[in-house]
């Protein structure tokens, strides 16, 4: 029995680095002659590029002040001006970015693994799956910014706060589109041949399931990556995540808007880096799920 | 139908009870002694005790579950801390505000939403429909207090058009409501627009292929009774799912959309009791709006029984 297990697996792992490794390339090449999904690339491109470059050829600092240089506007001595304490609005960006880019990738990992977890384990134990999926549904009735507010509200402000706040808020939708996937896949046949050739199931859920519900969580994950940064920029515009003087996005907005009448820029530059991380990643998004996944439209 | 509507509301049940159990332990997880953060390093231990004795901590955790679930079935939501009156007094009367600008908002969603989806599915591949996605994608990609702060410094400081910001009630003067509720209802509807189109456009564009949609107009039916008779009917079974999302979106969204126009609503009462950290209220306002997008979506699950026969039969 063990063995014949031991054959399927040998299989699967032929037809992934054999007849697979051509058809990922032919995915790749399809993703590349989307449209959407170059442009979304390009654009998030330029922003990690900024992210990790930026601060690299400048000496900018994104905290130190300077009265001499209050409120310049935009131009050559300081590209994007500066704030009412003389601070260079490009570095500040810049390291806002970098901190977006972080709290995105750390949601996101968050929800790959505990997501993934939690639909695949629901999916495939009935027995588990109700006690699981009421918990979801009872998580996913909460408006998802209001949810994270009052987790970061009562959880203090700082940024591995809002991480967690987002997680809980994201893994349920992450779980409900894992646990779809695999109520579909482990119907077919050959999950059946699996479990008919003695495999555990460990071994099913990693070797024949959740390989083949990738697609959908992958098309999950950069929309997600785009709610996380626009959500934390909510957050912190509301003085709910990282403390002054560190910068995000977010804060760098509240602090504008009182001079947004004699400084509009300081407001201006990182509503419009957020916009295009945004934008970037849905039309990533858009592209992966037209590729990878045709049947899926419609995203939470 | 009313098998339907009493088996939803049975349904949402369990739903109901996590929601509140998780808002009670959310509580719990404030890290350390809560009344030190509430009163100051400066507070003596017996102020201390008071404030512990006032938010029912002294007493042991299933004590507290039992006295909340009693509190919840009278309708208590317990008292602010620092408006000193109940929750859900200041909330109720918070509430018309943040309803009509959603409102508002959600009229618009569906205005633009909708007609937007629909022409650009009709004029599938044209620029009209490039156009119509394009500012739909932007829609969904720009956040709504950016969107205001800039409508702001357009329509406000620039242009001088519509006032910065606050509240006129709209039994009061219409008109005045109008000046002051269109900017923060566009800001907000943004976002709902460019999902509505977004989803209108495909599930359209699938109807659109079907064979009575042909047949309607092969004999030979003018377009818009074709569109708005036929296909839209059939495509109005997605499209009500997702309105029940978009409300919980606007509902959300107006928390910090009332923050940038200062709109004395339930979500600046949030704001404001997120400064004070005045828990009670964050607690109260969470649960609050959280079961009134509950009932707007078991409300929208009937609709959906009503409109499609299918999961009339199979549900009663």
């Amino acid at each position: 029995m063990a063995e014949s297990a031991a054959t399927l697996d040998t299989i699967a792992v032929d037809r992934r680095f054999g007849l697979a490794s051509q058809a990922r390339w032919d995915t790749l090449r399809r993703l590349w002659r989307h449209r959407s999904f170059k442009i979304g690339f390009a654009l998030f491109a330029i922003l990690v590029l900024a992210a990790v470059f930026v601060p690299m050829v400048s000496d900018a600092d994104p905290t130190k002040l300077s009265m001499r240089t209050r409120f310049v506007p935009p131009g050559a001595e300081f590209l994007f001006g500066t704030d009412n304490f003389g601070r260079s609005a490009l570095a500040r960006v810049v390291y806002g970015a970098r901190l977006s880019l972080m709290i995105g990738t750390s949601v996101v990992v968050l929800n790959a693994i505990f997501g993934a977890l939690l639909g695949a384990l629901s999916g495939y134990f009935p027995r588990l799956d109700n006690p699981l999926m009421r918990m979801n549904d009872a998580l996913m009735a909460f408006p998802p910014v209001l949810l994270a507010i009052a987790v970061t509200a009562v959880l203090g402000r700082s940024t591995a706060n809002v991480i967690v706040a987002l997680a809980i808020v994201y893994i349920p939708r992450t779980a409900r589109i894992v646990r779809a996937s695999v109520l579909v896949i482990r119907q077919m046949e050959f999950v059946q041949s699996a479990v008919a050739a003695g495999a555990g199931h460990w071994r099913i859920l990693r070797r024949h399931i959740l390989p083949n519900a990738m697609a959908p969580l992958i098309v999950q994950l950069s929309f997600l990556f785009a709610y996380a940064v626009l959500t934390e920029a909510t957050l912190s515009f509301l003085g709910l995540g990282a403390e002054p003087p560190t910068p995000t996005w977010g804060n760098i907005m509240a602090q504008g808007r009182q001079y947004m009448t004699e400084a509009p820029w300081i407001i201006t530059i990182p509503g419009v880096a957020l916009m295009i991380t945004v934008l970037g990643l849905n039309l990533l998004g858009d592209g992966l799920r037209d590729v990878l996944d045709p049947r899926l439209r419609v995203h939470p | 139908m009313g098998r339907v509507i009493l088996r939803r509301i049975a349904g949402a049940i369990p739903v109901v009870l996590l929601v509140t159990l998780i808002t009670f332990g959310l509580m719990r997880l404030i890290p350390g002694d809560v009344s030190a953060a509430l009163a100051g390093v400066s507070a003596t231990p017996a102020e201390r005790e008071q404030i512990r004795h006032n938010l029912g901590l002294d007493q042991p955790v299933q004590v507290q579950l039992v006295r909340w679930y009693g509190d919840l079935l009278r309708g208590d939501l317990g008292r602010s801390l620092f408006l000193g009156e109940p929750v859900t007094k200041a909330t109720f009367e918070r509430l018309p505000v943040t309803l009509s600008i959603s409102a508002y908002a959600l009229v618009l969603t569906l205005v633009l939403g909708l007609a937007s989806g629909i022409l650009a599915a009709m004029r599938q591949n044209t620029w009209v429909d490039q156009a119509a996605m394009i500012f739909a994608m932007l829609g969904i990609s720009m956040p709504n207090f950016w969107i205001g702060l800039m409508m702001i410094v357009l329509f406000s400081v620039h242009l001088g058009w519509l006032p910065t910001g606050g509240y006129v009630p709209i039994e009061q003067d219409f008109l005045g409501w109008l000046r002051n509720a269109t900017m923060p209802a566009v800001s907000l509807a943004l976002l709902q627009v460019g999902l509505l189109a977004r989803i209108t456009r495909s599930t359209m564009l699938e109807v659109l292929r079907q064979d009575y949609v042909r047949t309607a107009r092969a004999k030979g039916l003018p377009t818009y009774l074709v569109i708005g008779k036929h296909a839209l009917a059939n495509a109005m079974i997605p499209i009500v799912t997702v309105v029940g999302i978009i409300v919980s979106l606007l509902i959300s969204g107006s928390v910090v959309t009332e923050t940038v126009f200062s709109i004395p609503g339930v979500g600046q009462l949030l704001t404001s009791a997120i400064l004070n950290r005045d828990y009670p209220m964050i607690q109260g306002a969470l649960l609050f709006v959280t079961l009134l997008v509950v009932g707007i979506n078991i409300a929208m699950d009937i609709a959906y029984a009503w409109l499609d026969p299918r999961v009339r039969y199979e549900g009663g």
